[in-house]
């Protein structure tokens, strides 16, 4: 569905990124785990569109997506829930939501969307008209699910959805995440938390100072020595 | 009981523009010719004011280049509508005076929308003192003339002028307001990044709305300059244009569309009475107020207005 072919990516003179390959088949969770400043949130603004790859190739579908505008890739079909969350917080629960459904191709569908997200996270119906900063960080995330699912995405792109939860909440969060895989959505996972997300995806990539360390099937991964010394602290 | 409750306040506010612009327009038969002229001033103002407010009240970006647009409509009038013989109509020289603000916004609203915060207001600040210096430099030694004089126009002309403007930037910040492209606005002030997440053309976004609102400081600059009848790239650039509106949108109260315009009224003729009754302590007094409201009314004069209107309307119902 996705697939990304060497890539090379620079900040200014700085590379960040080196000879990327990645693949991601349609109905999987293919996640992304790497250390802080391995590269994952390059990898993924790479592929949205924010910053232009130098080399290499991103296509989408069959179709070539590097050096388009994010926009145009949202209307092709990939939704990018952004790390931090970066709600619109003095909005309501309701407005960041439809907001989601911005790009032209599913602005006239938002009120039966709107129902689909509703029916996923029953909490953000009862708060519809808070203000978004009113929230608790795991209703937070979740509007910011909701908001990324509002655009009908085939591929969605979670960034960090973990960060800065309860353990509780992470738990609820991930199960949250499977469920959209079964409702037909591919998903590319990034995080940290490292466990959890092999334990839930089917296919990852390691990133290691900005190339692709290691990948395979998650229960192969989960045995690897590396990823147990390295990332599991096994 | 409580649907006439309903009804009155709903119809509480069209029904008071209405007595308001109906007040305006018959304004020159009963109106003196100072009222006249004085509330001239306060539309030019307040055209200024709901301008600025639609573009940086909304997307955040703090535009200081007001004085820039209001002067490029100025000098449209000086160019073709000179004493020696007007070249067109009055009314089509406001429009050219509108059109070119905004296709200088177009280019620069292309070029600079991309920095953030205080950079962007220092170089649209920048943008204004450089246009008057080229001004000057071309008056100087390209066309040689220290000013230049544009002819009378009636003051009733002016007025209705001024008057048509500002219903049309009111309209126009109403509608876009509602619309689709107003959210967009919006959630770019409020967060910029998830709104290109979003599929928001943010670039586009902002550089039409900054193209919009110079439209209607261009046109009100061009019929003002009717008023000034003379016109050098000091009197038109004036920077205090560029500050102005800034203070009047923060004295109004930036939280709805009718907040700018109060501020603009309020500030524009305290400035007048207090310039002819205190001429010496005009400036001192109205940074005193200034720095009051800021300090005490931090949603301005409309805030105030609205707490009060909530305490004689909706305290009662909170005891029941």
């Amino acid at each position: 569905m996705l697939e990304v072919n060497n890539i090379n990516t620079f900040y200014g003179r700085i590379q960040a990124l080196w000879d990327v390959c990645l693949k991601i088949e349609e109905g999987e969770i293919a996640a992304l785990i790497g250390a802080n400043g391995a590269g994952k949130s390059t990898l993924l603004n790479t592929i949205s569109g924010v910053i232009h790859p130098t080399s290499g190739s991103i296509t989408f579908l069959g179709q070539r997506i590097d050096g388009l505008p994010p926009h145009s890739i949202v209307e092709l079909g990939i939704s990018h829930i952004p790390e931090g969350r970066k709600l619109f917080t003095d909005m309501s629960v309701r407005e960041n939501l439809e907001m989601g459904a911005y790009s032209s191709r599913v602005w006239k569908q938002k009120q039966e969307t709107l129902e689909q997200v509703y029916q996923l996270f029953p909490v953000l119906k009862e708060r519809a008209k808070q203000l978004a900063r009113t929230l608790s960080g795991g209703e937070q995330q979740m509007v910011a699910m909701g908001r990324g699912l509002m655009s009908r995405p085939k591929l969605c792109i979670i960034d960090e959805p973990s960060n800065g939860l309860a353990p509780k909440l992470v738990t609820e969060v991930f199960e949250k995440i499977k469920s959209l895989r079964e409702q037909g959505i591919t998903i590319l996972l990034i995080e940290q938390n490292v466990r959890h997300t092999l334990e839930i995806a089917d296919h990852a990539c390691v990133l290691e100072n900005g190339r692709i360390a290691l990948e395979g099937d998650c229960d192969e991964l989960l045995k690897s020595d590396h990823i147990r010394k390295a990332y599991l602290g096994l | 009981m409580n649907i006439t409750a309903f009804t009155f306040k709903k119809s509480l506010v069209p029904g008071l523009l209405l007595v308001i612009l109906v007040a305006l327009v018959t304004l020159p038969i009963y109106g003196s010719l100072y009222n006249v002229i004085l509330v001239t001033s306060i539309l030019m103002y307040a055209n200024l004011t709901v301008s600025w407010v639609l573009f940086s009240g909304s997307t955040g970006y703090m535009s200081l280049a007001t004085a820039a647009f209001f002067g490029i409509g100025i000098y449209a009038s000086a160019l073709f509508l000179p004493t020696t013989g007007a070249v067109f109509p009055v009314l089509v020289v406001v429009l050219i005076g509108g059109l070119a603000s905004s296709l200088v916004a177009l280019g620069v609203g292309a070029l600079t929308l991309r920095l953030r915060g205080i950079y962007f207001a220092i170089f649209t600040f920048v943008l204004v003192v450089l246009i008057m210096e080229l001004g000057i430099w071309w008056e100087l030694s390209v066309s040689h003339l220290l000013g230049r004089y544009v002819i009378l126009v009636d003051n009733n002309v002016i007025f209705y002028t001024m008057l048509g403007i500002f219903v049309l930037v009111m309209l126009t910040t109403f509608f876009i307001r509602r619309s689709k492209f107003g959210l967009a606005m919006r959630s770019i002030g409020e967060n910029e990044e998830a709104a290109s997440h979003i599929g928001i053309n943010v670039t586009m976004v902002k550089v039409i709305t900054f193209a919009i609102s110079a439209f209607f400081m261009g046109a009100t600059g061009a019929i003002w300059a009717t008023k000034l009848t003379y016109v050098d790239p000091h009197v038109a650039f004036n920077v205090l244009f560029s500050f102005m509106p800034v203070l009047m949108a923060i004295f109004g109260g930036m939280g709805n569309i009718y907040g700018p315009v109060i501020g603009a009224a309020l500030f524009a003729y305290l400035q007048e009475t207090l310039q002819t009754e205190f001429p010496e302590i005009y400036m001192i007094s109205f940074g005193f107020i200034l720095v009051a409201v800021i300090l005490y009314l931090p949603n301005g004069v409309l805030g105030l207005i609205q707490k009060l209107w909530k305490r004689i309307s909706g305290g009662k119902r909170a005891h029941t």
